[in-house]
Parts: structure tokens; sequence; C-alpha cells
């Protein structure tokens, strides 16, 4: 195991720096240079000039590349052309809404999903089952943030349990906070339970079809205990496969439920950067967001080979 | 089973018989639009803006006084394009690619792709998109690039990982010792048996394509006005919900049922091909 983590960390490594590549081109490529882009078209030459300075654009890209991933690595991301304050200060305040945002919404989504997959899976064709799979099949087709409109009209507006929108700050007490990020992490979440129930479910039922399994109910083992002790580990790959994909759902999907409840989170405020153009916070955020998934991934392939033992033993 | 005895069994799925006939009534619907709509949807109505639903126009109309039925149906076309080419890229290169990493487990090829894969996966298709229009502007193009792009990981993974345990079994072995060379048994072993599984994620990809296509025109990084579009059109209705809530209502269960048969017929079609879901223990 320990073999196998060192040799995905260095493939991680790898990933973060070709990613970091593909993103400092992306902006590289912009019409014109990035200071005569995000200054606009009516910018005076000494102002784009100056700003060309400030950015360091008049040195060669190697230079800059290499100055960009030392400042992230030391936590220098330089400064916001439009809020004029450092962007790793904006970034750790909006992130203290989103990731807190993100984990909620999964999970809600891993307390829901696991618990209805089994049940469906393990009574098929029951009313239960049928329910879930009714349910599910809604869940997985409900826009996200036509979803959060309506839940805004009804508890909101109508019943007014919680506010329509905003956060009060973490300042004003955990429940508080909590509070105002339920309505987004259900927006969230209720797709991405749904889609991670019927993924259990349909994972399950195809690991209870096995033969082991029909020949552990031979030796004695009830149907719960053949569950138990083989089928749901067997399940667990497709699974684990989804949460990770899920991952990155949720912060793109964070992006958009943000702008439903106006939550001033990363999402919000990668969105505002794209509008007012501001590239150096547009790169950064990408970059964390980037950061975030391939991390998430690294330990998505971690689980995998802690549940089969299979997938490690030829790594 | 015969294809007699198949096309009888789908008729009796009701799944398949639903998603089918919810999918198809707004495909028709995306069809007649190419010819005809109640409305011309590029037509401003400033007089009889806001309307609700009502014989003359069957869903109301918008703060344009556009027809929103005519509108759902040119928006359904946006929809099922985008959606369609995103999945089509997706398997096209995503399948061919998770086989062959399965094929060559713990190989340079495998660990090319999948890190290439977690490269292109680390970017969800709404920072793909952001980054797209931060450099060309918005379009439909975009959306169709950026879910495509999304789509491609997501079938490479979900083929590796199904793939993987299938390469330990018995039969695979008794393939190698025959002589079979590892693409003969992706295609005759590994494929046929992940196929299920890839009929299940397209169905999830290409309704996710829809709800994605609305998605990113909702936050103006899709089809540009005054192409009609449900994602656009939703995000035109946010701020009159509370005079005009039928603006909200049409579109978002337009994405729904769309969304909803496709995922039904998906279901039907999972439960008809695959004989060991259809025999097995309860």
């Amino acid at each position: 195991m320990l073999r196998y983590t060192v040799k995905r960390l260095g493939s991680l490594l790898a990933s973060l720096v070709v990613a970091s590549l593909v993103i400092f081109a992306c902006i590289e490529v912009v019409p014109g240079d990035p200071a005569s882009f995000m200054l606009g078209i009516n910018a005076q030459p000494d102002t784009v000039a100056a700003l060309r300075d400030e950015l360091g654009l008049n040195r060669p890209p190697h230079e800059r590349y290499v100055a960009w991933v030392s400042g992230l690595v030391t936590g220098d991301f330089g400064t916001s052309y439009t809020y004029r304050s450092p962007v790793s200060e904006i970034v750790v305040e909006r992130l203290a809404i989103s990731l807190p945002l993100a984990i909620y919404a999964l999970s809600l989504t891993i307390l829901v999903a696991f618990p209805v997959g089994i049940l469906a899976a393990t009574r098929r064709g029951s009313l239960t089952d049928i329910s879930v799979m009714a349910t599910t099949q809604l869940g997985v087709a409900i826009p996200n943030f036509w979803f959060a409109l309506l839940m805004v009209l009804v508890f909101a507006v109508n019943l007014r349990w919680f506010s329509a929108g905003g956060f009060p700050g973490w300042d004003a007490g955990f429940l508080a906070a909590v509070k105002a990020l339920t309505l987004p992490a259900i927006a969230l979440a209720l797709p991405q339970a749904s889609i991670l129930a019927r993924v259990m479910r349909s994972s399950l039922l195809d690991t209870l079809s096995e033969d082991y399994i029909r020949t552990a109910r031979a030796k004695g083992l009830t149907g719960r205990q053949a569950l138990r002790r083989h089928a749901l580990r067997n399940a667990l790959i497709p699974v684990l496969t989804i949460i990770g994909l899920q991952f990155s759902f949720l912060l793109a999907g964070a992006i958009i439920i943000e702008n439903v409840f106006f939550l001033p989170g990363l999402g919000r405020l990668v969105f505002q950067a794209i509008s007012q153009r501001d590239l150096i916070v547009v790169e950064s955020v990408v970059m964390i967001l980037v950061f975030a998934v391939i991390i998430v991934n690294f330990l998505v392939d971690l689980a995998y080979a802690w549940v089969d033992p299979r997938l490690r033993s030829r790594a | 089973m015969t294809e007699e005895a198949l096309f009888r069994a789908a008729l009796r799925s009701r799944n398949l018989v639903v998603g089918n006939l919810l999918a198809a009534a707004f495909a028709i619907g995306a069809l007649l639009s190419l010819f005809w709509t109640p409305y011309d949807v590029t037509e401003l109505a400033i007089a009889t803006r806001l309307q609700a639903p009502s014989a003359i126009h069957w869903f109301g109309t918008d703060h344009f006084g556009r027809d929103i039925l005519s509108m759902i149906m040119v928006g359904a076309q946006t929809s099922i394009a985008v959606a369609i080419v995103a999945v089509g890229i997706g398997m096209g290169v995503g399948v061919p690619l998770g086989l062959a990493a399965a094929a060559r487990r713990g190989s340079l090829l495998d660990e090319t792709i999948m890190r290439g894969n977690d490269l292109v996966f680390a970017f969800p298709s709404l920072l793909i998109a952001i980054m797209i229009t931060t450099v060309f502007g918005p379009s439909a193009l975009n959306a169709i690039i950026a879910i495509g792009i999304f789509n491609i990981p997501v079938f490479a993974r979900l083929t590796r990982g199904a793939a993987l345990p299938i390469w330990t079994r018995d039969y695979i072995l008794s393939a190698r010792v025959s002589g079979k060379g590892p693409v003969r048994i992706s295609v005759e072993h590994i494929l046929p048996n992940v196929t299920n599984l890839l009929i299940v994620q397209g169905t999830i990809q290409f309704s996710l394509g829809i709800l994605a296509e609305a998605a990113l025109s909702y936050v103006g990084l899709g089809v540009q006005p005054p192409t009609p579009s449900w994602g656009r059109m939703l995000a035109d209705s946010q701020t009159l919900i509370a005079i005009a809530p039928h603006m909200a209502m049409f579109p978002g269960f337009a994405i729904l049922l769309t969304v909803l048969g496709l995922n039904l017929a998906g279901d039907g079609l999972r439960d008809l091909l695959d004989p060991r879901i259809r025999n097995a223990p309860p």
C-alpha cells in the first residue's frame, strides 16, 4: 500500500504541474495580452504599459510561470486588479463559505444515498424500491438552480423558515451560518444524492447476482450477513468513482447555486472576476478548484486500493 | 433472446415506454419547431407581456410578450443537440481510452491515459466553459466543447474501473491462454460486460448534458439571446417569479420531463438488456 501511495503521489505532482501549465497557457492566449484584455479597448497606452509592468508581462513567459508557481507554493497569489488586495486574502475569505458548503452537500449526499441505495437494492421490486426509484428519478432530473429557486419561493418567501439568500458570516454563530448554508447545500445535494443512490443500488444488484453471494448464502449466511461481509465492499468500487466525480460537480455547482442564494463564496468570486476581466483572480481560483479536484481524485484512487487489494497488487 | 421477444419485452417495460414517449414528445417538438411554432419567437409584443397561460398562449408569455410554448419548442433544439454531441464526444473518446488503460494496467500507457484523464477531469465543465468564455466569449459551441471534454474522463474512468475487476476473472485468463490479444479480449469479453454500465452512465451523462447546457445558459455562458434556451428562460424568470411564476415553471418542467424521459428509457433498456439483473434473486 505504501509503494502504491508513493507512486500515486508522484503522478499527483505531475498532474498538478501540467494543470498549472494548461491554466497559465489559457491566460496567455487571451486576445492581445492580459493587460490590454483586462483594461478593455478604450484603455490609454500608458495605463496598459503600467499594468504590463505591474503584472511583469515584460518578462519572458517561462520566468513568469516560475514566478507564478513559486507564488502559489508560498501562498502569494498576486494582487487582484479590481479588489486591489492580495488574492490569497480574498480567496481564504471566500473559501470559508464554499468549502463548508461543498462538504455539507457531500455529507448530505452520502448520508442519504447509501442507506437509500442499499434499501432499494435489497428490496428489489418492493414498494420501497419503486418509491426510491421514482423519487431519485425526479431528483436526477431537476435542474438544481431551478430547485433552489423553488425552495426559496416555498421556504424563504412563503414559509419564512430560512432567509432567501446571503451569508451572516461565521462570527454570527455556527448555527446561523449553517442555517444560511442549508438550502444551498440541499439544492446541491439533491441531484447528487439521487445519482449516488441509483449507482449504489445498481452496483449492489450487480454484486448480489454474483456466484460468491450464492455460495455465501448456501454456506448458511443470512441475506444481511452476505450483504455486509461480501456484497457491500465489492459494490463500492463504482460508487467511489461516482463520489470522486461528484466532488467536482459540487464545486462547479456551487458557482451557480452561490449565485442563486447570493452567497459570497469562491464560485461567486470567479464569476464576478470573469465579468470584471480580473485574470489574476480567475487564474488563481481556477487553479485552486483544479487543485482540489486533483487531490480528491488522488484520495479516491487510494480508497480503491484500500477497498480492492487486487488493484494495488500490480501497481 | 430473439429480436421479436426483445421487442415484446420492450413494449411490456413501463419505464421504457413512458421514457421514450416523454423524450419523443420533446424531440418531436424540437423537430416541429424547425418548420413551425405557434408564434414567432423573435417577435416582441410588449402589449401582451407576462400573460398567464390561456387558450391563446397555452404556456403564457414572457416579459417581452413572446409565446413561452414556442420558445420551449425552439429551446428543445438547443438542449438536445448540445447533449447528443457532448455524449458522443465523451463516449467516442472515453470508452476506448478506458479499455486500453485497463488492458495495459500499470503500464506507461495506463499511467498516461489516467493522468491525462485526471487532468481533464480536474476541470469541471463549468470551469472549462468559464475559461473558454474568458478567452473567446460565450456561445453554444463553447457549451458543447465544455460538456463534451468533461464527458471524456467520465467514460474513460468508468470503463477502466469496471474493466479492471473483469480482467482478474478466470474466463479472461482462459481467453489469454487461448492466445487472444488484449484488443480482442477488450472487444469480445470486456466491452459486453461493461456495456450496461455504459448505457446507464450514458443516459446520466445525456441528462447531465441537458442540465449542464441549461446551467451554462442560465449563467450566460451558453446560447446567447435572442436564441431561446431553457436555461436562459429560467434566468429571465428569476426576478419576475413573484408576479409571473409561469415563466419559471414551464421551462423548468421542460428540462425535468426531458431528463426524466431519457433516464426512464435508459433504466428500461438496462433492465431489458442485462440478463443477470432480469434473473437476479430479489
